[in-house]
């Protein structure tokens, strides 16, 4: 039996502030659509809460208080629900017609198609675009129904979270919401089930290094 | 706020949670007060933990403190105490500050949310009430275990990194982690039983 939830450190990284902004991006997905890592988020938040009132305070300014409530003096009464209509997540329509978690939605809008999709190979596409600053790739791969990925090992941690229909590959079946982790040792060649198109959201800290026949022939169409 | 208000008499005796209320319900700055108080200097602690100079450790818990002021609204006790809720903005806040990153967030309002499967049953608890519960089971761990979670909260750096600093192998401080939050997530089970 594999596992299709985020792995507990990684939430804890995510709870903590600790993970980067690629892999939370996939936590924070993930956690829209499984309600029991949502619960145990919230669990950690929750000893950090305690956590913060147990630590010992460390001494302000004389003046601190006082400048504060200064700077509040200063916002304007009815500025706080206006403020939050504005800073709430816009939430435009989706045009591609795909119900995606929102904080996807954040990065790549309204429209999937409107990404720089390419062929990687017949039926499977991929489309990357930028998450923070840090070196991890980031991209949506579309798999056709019954196609599959090549077959490939990693040269780094790939953290994958199905979207919209379902793959299988030797570990097991992942479907939407379910995440899976690959690391250095794994090998495995996903196949996108017969009945839809697969949806992934993928983060990779290094290129994915294939093995195989296909891999010999793709590998560099495949790397960037 | 004038002296006879009675709602300014009664401020210091109230709890947390509705020493939010009255920030968001009438702008209370006395109730504001009194949290900034309490939490303003473990911010501050909070923020110099993770590496800030005292200096700009003081101006993140002031800008955090401020949020508070300014989010009051959405402030939720059925779904975080108060120390969760503060807890939350301060970490982000740090992200965005000291990171320069960008913070994706769960959307309690997402249209793909997959709903809880067992919702509590009569009426949410208080998550404060169960903080004190956090809170003493924090207070019996064994030494060696509440030390691997201090520093997953307090330091911002891989578990690798971890294991490296208390030099032992990651194998271990995973595994004192685990049993860690095993415990402390049974801590909180009574309230929520998918935990
Ligand atoms: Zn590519
Ligand atoms: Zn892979």
């Amino acid at each position: 039996m594999s596992a299709t939830r985020v792995p507990e450190e990684m939430l804890l990284a995510y709870a903590t502030g600790a993970l980067n902004e690629p892999l939370s991006l996939v936590v924070a997905s993930h956690l829209a659509l499984n309600p029991a890592s949502r619960a145990e988020v919230e669990a950690y938040e929750q000893v950090g809460g305690a956590l913060l009132e147990d630590l010992e305070p460390a001494a302000l300014a004389d003046d601190a208080l006082e400048r504060t409530l200064e700077l509040i003096r200063l916002i304007p009464q009815d500025e706080t629900s206006a403020s939050e209509q504005i800073c709430a997540p816009v939430k435009p329509q989706p045009a591609d017609g795909l119900t995606l978690p929102s904080a996807l939605r954040g990065y790549i809008g309204p429209d999937i198609e409107a990404l720089d999709w390419k062929t990687v190979l017949r039926g499977v596409e991929e489309a990357e675009f930028s998450v923070g600053r840090e070196g991890a790739r980031t991209r949506l791969m579309r798999i056709a129904p019954g196609a599959g990925a090549p077959r490939h090992t990693h040269g780094g941690m790939e953290v994958t979270l199905v979207l919209e229909g379902a793959y299988r590959d030797a570990s097991g079946r992942y479907a939407r919401g379910d995440v899976q982790v690959a690391d250095d040792g794994v090998e495995h060649a996903p196949v996108a089930e017969a009945s839809g198109t697969c949806l992934c959201l993928v983060v990779s800290d290094a290129p994915i290094r294939l093995t195989g026949f296909f891999g010999r022939l793709l590998n560099p169409f495949i790397r960037h | 706020m004038s002296v006879n208000d009675p709602a300014a008499a009664m401020v210091d005796e109230l709890t947390p949670e509705q020493l939010l209320f009255a920030i968001a319900e009438r702008r209370d700055r006395a109730a504001f007060t009194i949290l900034f108080r309490h939490f303003a200097p473990r911010l501050k602690a909070y923020l110099m933990r993770l590496g800030a100079e005292a200096g700009a450790a003081e101006e993140l818990a002031q800008e955090a403190m401020i949020m508070v002021w300014r989010r009051a609204e959405t402030f939720d006790p059925a779904q975080a105490s108060v120390g969760t809720w503060i807890f939350r903005i301060a970490r982000n806040k740090r992200i965005d500050a000291l990171r320069r990153e960008r913070r994706p967030e769960f959307d309690p309002e997402d249209p793909c949310l997959q709903p809880d499967p067992a919702p509590a049953a009569d009426g949410q608890v208080e998550r404060g009430q169960s903080d004190e519960r956090v809170r003493a089971a924090l207070k019996t761990l064994p030494a060696e275990q509440a030390e691997v979670v201090r520093m997953a909260y307090f330091e911002d750096k891989a578990h690798g990194t971890i294991a490296e600093e208390t030099e032992l192998p990651l194998g271990t401080v995973k595994s004192r982690l685990r049993l860690a939050m095993g415990r402390l997530r049974k801590a909180l089970r009574e309230e929520n039983p998918t935990l």
